[in-house]
């Protein structure tokens, strides 16, 4: 009886949700989107999955290996140097883009004159494709032509040529993405200051709060939604940087996705444990998202 | 009396010294601004003085701060190589069909999932967004058998699909914002004029929505415009590359040529910021739109 009655219901609810023209409209609509994601997005990251679980090259499939090609991967010397100069990146280039963002959105978290210059120009570095200012900056690295290596040598900072010096390539990276996206942090955090109401400082401060244990009390506790949300998108951002790494430091500083690059495009040998360092980076990237919803208990609700 | 004039120093003193403190910081608030504006549009002031400079002077050591001599040699190699121009019209071909095939589907989704009623809603939400975290290296490979097999390699359609799939969640999330702000009294009135769900949507949301979709059309073409990865990876012939590809590997002869470098660089860059001084306002409000309400 319970069955039958839950089949019904089931079935009724079936009926009302693609039985009306209504309801069939809305999937209609959706579709396109939802098929072109399907084809060109998830359906790659399945077949890298499988081809990472295959030996063979580009061309040809080569048979059924396991998990070798993510031994071997794990093993080569280019992705270890690879893994460890992307999470120094990120770890680097997140925290300043969010220290300094911070900074420039609580600064300009009030009326003053120029305001709309100021956003507009922090918009500048924002709109830049990022090849493009890689390149930008690379001339202005260069050691005979570039302002920034005469500076540097002027003031003692820097004794060897820094676009051929892994280290400062490095710092230079870190640095390049930090003038390219705070602006866009400290937008996103200025936003979400924009929507604390003023009563709620006027309270703290008729209560004695002063500005330290307002900004820690109040500012960030009702922050920690944006923050977390612009947090995770540099991180995911900066995890898979390639155009910065590939163009600017000329093909010399590997990260994880230029690793990718030269073994699925280049090289002629690699191409499984490319496929395979493909899937680390998906895997990675999914789990560090999953932890800042779960651990840091991140808002994922997109209803209003 | 002099108990009186003592309190009312006591009274004034700190006034006036937050006065003084409040100058001293709007001066420190002004100058910190100064700097960030200036070291934001700074790489663009100091290349583009790079390329409108002779090439002794660009060698010179020290460098120059204001050019001695300006000369346009520079930019006429520039605009008379005509790698770069087909290089030109190639980006604005991609990012322009790119931007309206995503106008174009993700319209329509996006008002599906605003306004229309349907159980999977944030199941297929979801789905479309977690896309602007896929990191796109992850795909190239099996992207780059399946376009050699029905021979889109080298084609623009290999860049423009990859780059609609990888700005629709942009597009979608912006216009989902912004259908949801609609006011719905115009959009039931037609349907209780006997307007079907598709008419309603093209007659009376679309014209309602037009600032929106110009907002979500400037972010994806700008995103669209700045995509290298799959440029580099699917078009390896100067008839398709876009300039992000060709810019980088701009060389002469025997070595880069730098003036011609940093004119390039200026020139699909200036577009874009001509469009940022425009549009700042919209774009601010596209780009935080929905990352604050969570």
């Amino acid at each position: 009886m319970a069955t039958v009655a839950k089949k019904r219901r089931g079935r009724g609810w079936l009926k009302e949700e693609f039985g009306s023209p209504d309801r069939r409209a809305a999937y209609y609509m959706v579709l396109p989107v939802f098929l072109i994601v399907l084809a060109v997005a998830f359906y790659p990251v399945v077949d890298s999955i499988w081809l990472s679980l295959h030996g063979g090259t580009a061309t040809i499939t080569g048979p059924f290996v396991g998990f070798e090609n993510y031994a071997t991967m794990f093993q080569n010397s280019n992705f270890q140097q690879g893994l460890v100069d992307t999470i120094i990146f990120t770890v680097a280039s997140v925290t300043i883009e969010f220290v300094i963002g911070l900074g420039v959105a609580l600064a300009i978290n009030r009326s003053f004159k120029g305001r709309g210059l100021v956003r507009a120009a922090v918009l500048v570095p924002w709109a830049f494709p990022t090849a493009i200012s890689a390149v930008m900056w690379r001339l202005m690295f260069q050691d005979q032509i570039g302002v920034i290596s005469y500076v540097a040598h002027a003031l003692g900072l820097i004794s060897s040529p820094i676009l051929s010096n892994t280290h400062l390539l490095l710092i230079a990276c870190i640095l390049v993405d930090a003038w390219k996206t705070t602006p866009f942090m400290a937008l996103l955090l200025l936003a979400g200051l924009q929507t604390i109401p003023e009563d709620v400082y006027e309270a703290a401060r008729v209560d004695g709060a002063n500005a330290m244990q307002r900004f820690l009390r109040i500012t960030l506790p009702l922050l920690k939604p944006t923050i977390l949300v612009a947090v995770l998108f540099r991180t995911l951002d900066a995890y898979r940087v390639y155009d910065l790494f590939w163009v600017m430091t000329g093909q010399q500083l590997e990260s994880l996705s230029t690793f990718v690059y030269e073994s699925v495009r280049i090289s002629q040998l690699q191409f499984p444990e490319g496929n395979a360092a493909a899937v680390f980076i998906f895997v990675t990237a999914f789990l560090l998202a999953l932890f800042f919803i779960k651990v840091l208990g991140m808002q994922t609700s997109t209803e209003e | 009396m002099a108990s009186a004039t003592a309190r009312e120093g006591v009274a004034a003193a700190p006034t006036g010294k937050r006065e003084r403190r409040g100058n001293l910081g709007m001066i420190l608030f002004y100058i910190f601004l100064v700097v960030f504006v200036l070291v934001s549009v700074f790489p663009l002031l100091w290349v583009f003085k790079m390329s409108i400079v002779t090439k002794s002077e660009l060698f010179a050591s020290p460098p120059t701060f204001w050019p001695q001599n300006p000369t346009g040699a520079s930019w006429s190699r520039v605009f008379s190589n005509p790698d770069f121009l087909k290089a030109l019209r190639n980006s604005v071909i991609i990012s322009g069909i790119t931007t309206v095939a995503c106008l174009f589907f993700g319209s329509i989704a996006a008002y599906s999932i605003a306004r229309l009623r349907f159980h999977f809603k944030s199941a297929v939400l979801t789905f479309i967004l977690a896309i602007a975290f896929f990191p796109q290296v992850a795909i190239i490979a099996p992207l780059f058998k399946q376009f050699s097999e029905i021979g889109l390699i080298n084609t623009y359609w290999a860049a423009i699909v990859a780059d609609t799939v990888f700005a629709l969640p942009l597009t979608v999330w912006l216009l989902v914002a912004f259908f949801r702000e609609l006011p719905k009294d115009l959009e039931e009135a037609a349907r209780v004029d006997g307007a079907t769900t598709i008419q309603a949507f093209r007659k009376v949301i679309i014209p309602l929505a037009a600032p929106g979709v110009f907002t979500a059309a400037i972010l994806t073409f700008i995103q669209a415009w700045g995509d290298y990865i799959f440029a580099n990876t699917f078009l390896f012939d100067s008839s398709t590359q876009p300039v992000t590809v060709i810019i980088p590997n701009f060389a002469g002869v025997h070595t880069i040529d730098y003036g011609a470098q940093s004119a390039a660089a200026v020139i699909v860059t200036v577009p874009l910021v001509v469009l940022v001084l425009i549009f700042q306002r919209r774009i601010v409000s596209g780009l935080t739109a929905g990352a604050v309400k969570g």
